[in-house]
């Protein structure tokens, strides 16, 4: 900064500026999902690598999942991942093109509604399909 | 007059950004629930549902290699990218060095999930 100005202009600090609104504690705790998508995708790369490994390496890392503290994680990446898919569809609306239908506007509640729809969807699909496959 | 040739690459970022978003917002929640819920406690699904041998043919089989290739990658390059921005936005310069790192953490993630489904055989 320039000490010698004599006007000493007025700069709005920034730190610690998303805890001014409710707003933007929230986009803070939406962003901060990525934290939890990054921690599951590296989970299941070292599961693929315990399966690479053999066996052995696999059931290591199979009951390493059934510890306390490993399901108490995976539920907290649950709830964090979840709420990423909520942030998602709630704010898609916004970031995708404007969408017409017979010359209309769809609403922005109903592409929030359709992609929770989906993802209902898809997630009863992959647990049929597991569960038919496991049985 | 030089043709302007240089092309932006953040499309690029933002792609597997916008894919590893949505494919999380449709299969995160459940894949969670699944492998680290239901199957260690053995609710739902079978205790034995990720048993060595289905597990083995399930990555040994192109189908199961491509969805944990594409899930393991894409949930790395969604992050990545989400967490450089908000660091931006926590004030810390998204400048060449913290790009290459964040992009580099989802490159190699991906490269190393590659390698292994390739060792783990067909």
């Amino acid at each position: 900064m320039n000490t010698s100005d004599s006007r000493r202009p007025y700069v709005r600090p920034m730190a610690g500026w998303w805890r001014r609104n409710p707003f933007f504690v929230e986009y803070m705790i939406h962003e901060a999902t990525a934290l939890f998508v990054a921690a599951y995708a590296l989970v299941l790369l070292v599961g693929v690598m315990r399966l690479a490994q053999g066996e052995a390496a696999w059931n290591g890392w199979l009951e390493a999942l059934r510890s306390p503290a490993s399901v108490a994680f995976h539920a907290a990446l649950l709830a964090a991942i979840s709420y990423h898919c909520w942030t998602w569809f709630r704010i898609m609306p916004r970031t995708m093109p404007p969408l017409f239908v017979g010359g209309k506007r769809v609403a922005p509640a109903l592409i929030t509604a359709c992609g929770l729809a989906a993802a209902v969807v898809c997630s009863l699909a992959v647990l049929i399909l597991v569960w038919g496959a496991t049985r | 007059m030089k043709p302007i040739s240089r092309r932006s690459h953040a499309p690029i970022f933002w792609g597997l950004f916008g894919a590893g978003g949505m494919l999380a917002a449709l299969f995160g929640p459940v894949l969670v629930f699944i492998t680290g819920i239901a199957v260690p406690l053995g609710f739902i699904v079978p205790a034995d549902a990720m048993s060595w041998p289905r597990m083995q043919a399930f990555a040994q089989h192109w189908a199961g290699k491509g969805v944990l290739f594409i899930v393991i990658a894409l949930f790395m390059w969604h992050a990545m990218h989400r967490i450089l921005h908000s660091l931006h936005d926590l004030g810390v310069h998204a400048g060449f060095a913290l790009k290459v790192a964040c992009y580099g953490l989802a490159l190699l993630a991906t490269m190393v999930t590659a390698w292994l489904l390739m060792a783990s055989g067909f």
